[in-house]
């Protein structure tokens, strides 16, 4: 795998390397020494021009376990906030001598533009670009139901036949682009759950189930797996919904509609979560809930996409 | 003193039979068989089809204002080379066309360089706000006598000022050219939306916002009686709105540009800002639809809107470049390629849809005529023999975002000339200092 | 290619047996012993001697994991990107002698990072080595303790470990596969 910047070009066959990978990584988090030398020498930069201390974090612990030096480059305070272009930044970073790139940008395609540039020749990861994709969420979210459905047995198996609704803002949602690419990989079956205004219009041609409903959805498909996305409080004031209580009422995963689910549905959210909006705490806080397990699998996961970029031949270019 | 005159020799003419063509001085003296001229310099034009010189309705120079993306100079030569012999230049610089001061200094500054015919188009509204309307009259009576009234790149979107502009320019025999563009229904717009933009995860400029536009503004120049060009129409649906506006009889005219003929929105999965363009690229059905409405006549003309930009505004993350793409040196190609190639039109259909009403929309009487003594000379010769990768060395504008780098296209402009002097020979833009020298020599008389 | 057999099953058997008398022997029996493969094939042998070991001492009980190394390795930039393997120590390797089981013992840089990974999982009182087989051509100062068989062998060739577990079958072939 040369870079990470779609889930849609992952292969099940890497899709299922990579999360096997990452259960080797896990072990190593839960023991003594949480340290591999793989990429002892090797220097990786967060480049993070949209704030996210929780995505940051997450990358960097990986990176130190895996024992990579870390440059974090956050945009805010740095010359980015002063005109300068992705372009003179990443060449910079060239400059210095990085091994990878972990890139956060509020455009969408960032990452792939700039993979593709010539800007930098190292292996690019999407951490989150625009409402594009944000691959390391949707691996650390299948990672979590397979660890969930399978525990030890997870290894070499997909997700076959496993039903996910994905409920709430899937038209501004990089989460869950990347997500419905990734399920259907690994063979799940998607429902997107959410008010007509907040899916995107050709939604009818991706490979999902669509409904605006959510009683209804969870009544039909009996889901093995409820996501719920984050509303981000901008979009409260555009008419995509009438206001916070009808959305809440209608979409979010409310106390009453989390204990008519099946005690074996899992509940997940990227977070961070609106407590009380999309999502009640009653759910949040309960044994279905994975928002833990996916915090601590994050770094499991990353450190696999980190190995699986950085590692293998790499075939020199020169201009 | 006059410029050399020129005999073409054994050119075809848009309606297929092969003629000789006599240049003296700025007119065409002779077409014929058999001509013969001493003092005359004779090109070649064995297998080469000669059109009236083209003339482009909507093309962006840049200046005053914007000088690192393209001036007049640099974008007439781009005209010249894509055999243009006239360009509508558009009112977004800055300060923006919407005085008789700038129209005259873009309308001089074309003089000089003496590529090709510049017509300024003058702003409809005061600094492209929208809001109140600009010195119409003024620029309308200056020495640019501008009749072409655009607000390009930005749309008259309220529709009581729509409303006056429309009526206003009937003073003078005015025509506004509408930048169809809904701005509510495309706030933060990357690209088309639909399947690509969903995946891609780009804020969609959606079909409707466009044909809305159109929709209301051929019914307000129903109501008043004036004359309404739509630029760059882009979807099915606007093709249908003209379509049923025409029948019904409303002074409408229309035009397409020749990156909506051929591209599609598939072309965004790169990333390549190149491709970023305003009304943006759409699906493969609209791109029929285009074609098949410029061949029977609903869209009436092909326009570039040449969009120069500097490097940093393309060579960077899509959501941060400018919308645009240079076009006057692809045009002709890009025509031919699509619509020529394709069986659905013919040289004298392209004669008309690049030459000949376009100059009647802007009120141009010099060009866009038949070829035949008596004339102004402003003629292009064309080789459609040529197949061409597409490239930077085939580019005369400071600004090198071109969409079709590395695409194959057909034909190539040979010969263009502009007031019976070449400014492009033999495949090659005519040096700077002999036009502006031969365009003096024109301009004394 | 032509593959040569160099190993019955009936040979590795006693190979087997032997090594695990010999480790019984240096380690005064089988007690704070643990056995640790290195994937895939030495987490099978490992296996396979630690059931050895316990029918030779009755009511012993050996345990026996399986160590990854992968992440140790010195290659992971000349070679595709490797994939993992579990590892699986089931108790503490502190003080306890440690018994490294691989099948094929050949450059040592294989048991170089083994010596690694184990630094970071504890501190063990001794580390010993067993193979089944030697084939030479060590690029380390690196020897086993206890060898089944030494093959001395051409670098073009390649020796095929092959077990029930695996292929269904024992036994261990020579492929001449390189030969230049």
């Amino acid at each position: 795998m040369k870079h990470l910047l779609s889930t849609r070009d992952v292969t099940r066959e890497e899709a299922i390397q990579l999360l096997d990978i990452a259960e080797d990584m896990s072990a190593v988090n839960d023991r003594e020494v949480k340290k591999l030398p793989a990429l002892r020498g090797k220097t990786v930069v967060n480049l993070f021009f949209e704030d996210s201390t929780r995505t940051r974090i997450s990358f960097e612990a990986a990176e130190k376990r895996l024992s990579a030096d870390v440059i974090n480059f956050a945009a805010k305070g740095s010359s980015v906030s002063k005109g300068e272009s992705l372009k003179d930044t990443t060449q910079t970073l060239a400059a210095m001598g990085v091994d990878a790139v972990v890139i956060r940008h509020g455009a969408s395609g960032a990452p792939q533009v700039l993979a593709q540039s010539g800007w930098i020749d190292v292996p690019v990861i999407n951490a989150g670009d625009g409402t594009h994709e944000h691959p390391t969420q949707a691996f650390l979210d299948a990672f979590t139901m397979r660890k969930r459905l399978h525990g030890a047995g997870s290894r070499g198996k997909g997700l076959d036949g496993v039903k996910v609704n994905i409920v709430g803002d899937i038209l501004h949602s990089r989460v869950a682009r990347s997500n419905v690419w990734l399920l259907q990989t690994l063979g799940a079956e998607v429902q997107l759950v959410a008010p007509p205004t907040l899916l995107p219009h050709a939604v009818n041609t991706w490979p999902v189930s669509v409904s605006f409903d959510l009683d209804d959805a969870l009544a039909q498909s009996k889901p093995d797996v409820v996501m719920m996305l984050r509303i981000q409080q901008e979009r409260m004031h555009d008419a995509f919904f009438p206001n916070e209580r009808e959305y809440s009422n209608m979409w979010g995963l409310t106390q009453e509609r989390f204990y008519s689910l099946p005690a074996k549905t899992m509940v997940m959210h990227p977070g961070p979560m609106n407590r009380g909006l999309e999502i009640s705490s009653a759910a949040a806080d309960s044994p279905q809930s994975t928002v833990l397990e996916q915090v601590a699998n994050g770094v499991s996961v990353r450190m696999a996409a980190l190995y699986m970029v950085l590692t293998g031949e790499r075939e020199v270019t020169h201009d | 003193m006059t410029n050399p005159d020129l005999l073409i020799k054994g050119a075809t003419l848009p309606d297929g039979s092969r003629a000789d063509i006599l240049i003296e001085g700025t007119q065409i003296t002779a077409v014929g068989k058999g001509l013969s001229s001493a003092s005359a310099t004779t090109i070649d034009a064995d297998g080469l089809v000669v059109l009236p010189g083209l003339v482009d309705l909507h093309t962006h120079l840049r200046e005053p204002g914007y000088e690192q993306s393209e001036t007049v100079l640099t974008g007439t030569q781009a005209a010249a080379l894509g055999g243009f012999t006239s360009v509508f230049a558009m009112a977004n610089t800055l300060p923006v066309a919407d005085t008789a001061g700038v129209v005259e200094q873009v309308l001089r500054l074309g003089d000089e360089a003496g590529y090709a015919t510049v017509r300024p188009i003058g702003a409809v509204t005061k600094g492209l706000e929208g809001i109140q309307l600009a010195e119409l009259g003024a620029m309308a009576n200056s020495r640019a006598a501008v009749r072409v009234f655009s607000d390009d790149g930005k749309c008259v979107f309220d529709p009581l000022i729509m409303r006056r502009a429309l009526e206003y320019v009937k003073t003078f025999g005015g025509v506004i050219a509408q930048h169809a563009q809904e701005p509510r229904l495309t706030v933060d717009a990357q690209m088309n939306e639909g399947e690509v933009s969903a995946r891609l995860g780009l804020a969609g400029w959606p079909a409707v916002a466009e044909e809305s536009i159109i929709a209301r503004d051929v019914l307000l120049a129903e109501h008043t009686g004036s004359r309404l060009h739509i630029c760059h129409l882009s979807t099915a649906g606007s093709v249908d709105v003209i379509r049923w506006a025409k029948k019904r009889g409303i002074n409408v005219t229309a035009e397409v540009t020749p990156h909506h003929l051929l591209l599609t929105d598939d072309r965004v999965e790169s990333y390549d800002a190149r491709f970023k363009v305003n009304p943006p690229l759409r699906r493969a059905e609209d791109v029929m639809a285009l074609r098949e409405a410029l061949a029977d006549g609903t869209i009436d003309i092909v326009a570039t809107d040449h969009a120069p930009h500097p490097i940093e505004s393309k060579d960077c993350e899509w959501g941060a470049a400018a919308f645009g793409m240079v076009g006057l040196e692809s045009a002709l190609a890009v025509v031919q390629t699509t619509m020529v190639e394709t069986g659905l039109i013919g040289w004298a259909d392209v004669a008309r849809v690049l030459s000949e009403t376009p100059a009647r929309i802007g009120g141009l009487a010099t060009h866009g005529q038949k070829i035949q003594p008596g004339i102004q000379a402003e003629l292009v010769l064309v080789d459609p023999a040529t197949r061409r990768n597409f490239g930077v060395e085939d580019l005369a504008s400071l600004s090198h975002n071109s969409p079709y780098l590395g695409i194959e296209l057909a034909g190539q402009v040979v010969a263009t000339i502009h007031q019976g002097y070449l400014t492009t020979d033999d495949r090659t833009l005519v040096a700077a200092d002999v036009v502006s020298a031969q365009a003096e020599v024109v301009a004394r008389g | 290619m032509t593959a040569r057999a160099i190993m019955q099953a009936t040979d590795m058997q006693r190979a087997l047996t032997r090594i695990a008398h010999e480790i019984l022997e240096s380690n005064r029996g089988a007690q704070s012993l643990i056995l640790l493969g290195i994937p895939t094939r030495g987490v099978t042998l490992a296996h396979r001697l630690a059931e050895i070991l316990e029918s030779i001492v009755p009511g012993s009980s050996v345990p026996v994991g399986s160590l990854d190394v992968t992440m140790y390795r010195d290659d992971l930039y000349q070679q595709p990107t490797r994939s993992t393997a579990p590892t699986d120590v089931p108790v503490s390797i502190d003080d306890m002698t440690v018994v490294l089981v691989d099948d094929v013992l050949y450059s040592g840089r294989t048991v170089r990072a083994a010596l690694d990974a184990l630094t970071d999982l504890g501190r063990p009182k001794a580390v010993r080595l067993a193979v089944l087989a030697d084939r030479g051509h060590r690029e380390l100062p690196i020897r086993a303790d206890f060898v089944g068989k030494n093959l001395p062998s051409a670098h073009g060739e390649r020796i095929n470990v092959r077990l029930v577990e695996h292929d269904g079958e024992d036994g261990v072939e020579i492929d001449e596969v390189m030969s230049v």
